[in-house]
């Protein structure tokens, strides 16, 4: 690197709070981010493995998900996304979360529609909020949080605040999370 | 003997060589024509690379944001135009790709960011000033796409630096 003052361009640089969804115990000693979109093919093929990682590590974990939706190439992304933001303001975010990534192929606003029925949300609340853009602005900031931070494709994982590069099996990340724990 | 050694990509303070080269396949594009705007320049390797870690895709989501900066983001490979032309429809990108494709890699061999073995260029990005100076440059080791932080902050930097000049 040559030029202006030194800049990590691998580092996690929009810390983890409150305001992240969150899976696993705040204060775990290891924290696995993605930065995803859920029309992704990339994104959906890695579910299994970032659930199969909460599951060996269990209490040891924070899993954080973050908006990464790529929208010229993904014209659907941006409003699951933004579902899955209205389903967090009726506390159903990961129940959201889940769904849309078992259901790629259908993403249209009536399928958004219809898991918000699915899922018990106040339907009206959720359909408003989507079609008037409640959600936009978190989104966009989760994405220039990300793009600051390196993110640089779908999906993009954060160990313990340093972008992975490295392969993406179990055995592999999950030594990756334990060496860099928290102690 | 004298061995001459391996050059990097132009580092800052250098004049950013200027070029000619194709954005479709019946234009041509000067890197002098930007004088008085800032100038992204992304070498990568190759057009079609897996969709979803593109870089040209990455950018294309935050065209935007560099124009905030009063930057033109230009995307460089040794790929013809036509295939430029295919790929840029293909992935809906909103900004020039430039086709570096005969001579072969010659805009890159001039900015030190051509891979001789694999006849390609790097992941090599340069954020040239409104003067036409290199002010950041990075190479990207080949199979990892950088990501857009870096250009960002240099741009951020940039400007600081010329707020601070003005005042």
């Amino acid at each position: 690197m040559s030029g202006l003052a030194g800049v990590d361009i691998t580092r996690l640089s929009v810390p983890v709070t409150r305001r992240d969804h969150i899976r696993g115990r705040f204060d775990a000693a290891s924290t696995l981010v993605e930065y995803g979109d859920y029309e992704c093919p990339a994104c959906g093929a890695a579910e299994p493995l970032a659930q199969a990682i909460q599951a060996a590590l269990g209490r040891q974990l924070r899993f954080v998900f973050r908006n990464f939706p790529l929208t010229n190439i993904h014209p659907h992304a941006e409003h699951a996304a933004e579902a899955a933001e209205a389903a967090d303001a009726q506390k159903s975010f990961w129940e959201m979360h889940d769904t849309l990534f078992q259901n790629q192929m259908a993403l249209e606003d009536e399928d958004l529609a219809r898991y918000a029925v699915a899922l018990g949300l106040d339907v009206d609340r959720f359909i408003e909020e989507l079609m008037s853009g409640v959600y936009t602005p978190r989104v966009r900031e989760d994405f220039r949080g990300g793009i600051k931070s390196g993110v640089n494709g779908t999906p993009t994982f954060f160990i313990n605040g340093f972008r992975y590069d490295g392969p993406r099996d179990l055995e592999t990340m999950i030594k990756a999370l334990r060496k860099t724990a928290n102690e | 003997m004298y061995v001459k050694r391996r050059r990097g990509a132009l580092p800052a303070g250098t004049p950013a060589p200027d070029f000619s080269l194709r954005s479709t396949p019946d234009q041509w594009l000067n890197l002098s024509d930007f004088r008085g705007q800032n100038v992204v320049l992304a070498f990568y390797p190759a057009d079609w690379s897996p969709i979803c870690g593109d870089q040209m895709t990455l950018y294309n989501e935050i065209l935007e944001d560099f124009h905030s900066f009063n930057a033109e983001l230009m995307g460089i490979s040794v790929d013809g135009a036509w295939c430029h032309a295919a790929f840029a429809r293909d992935r809906k990108l909103h900004f020039p790709l430039l086709a570096d494709f005969e001579p072969k890699g010659a805009v890159a061999r001039e900015y030190g960011a051509y891979r001789d073995k694999d006849g390609v260029s790097e992941r090599a990005l340069f954020v040239i000033d409104d003067e036409g100076i290199v002010q950041w440059s990075y190479v990207s080791p080949i199979a990892v796409n950088p990501g857009a932080g870096g250009i960002l902050s240099a741009l951020e930097n940039l400007q600081n630096r010329k707020k601070k000049k003005n005042k």
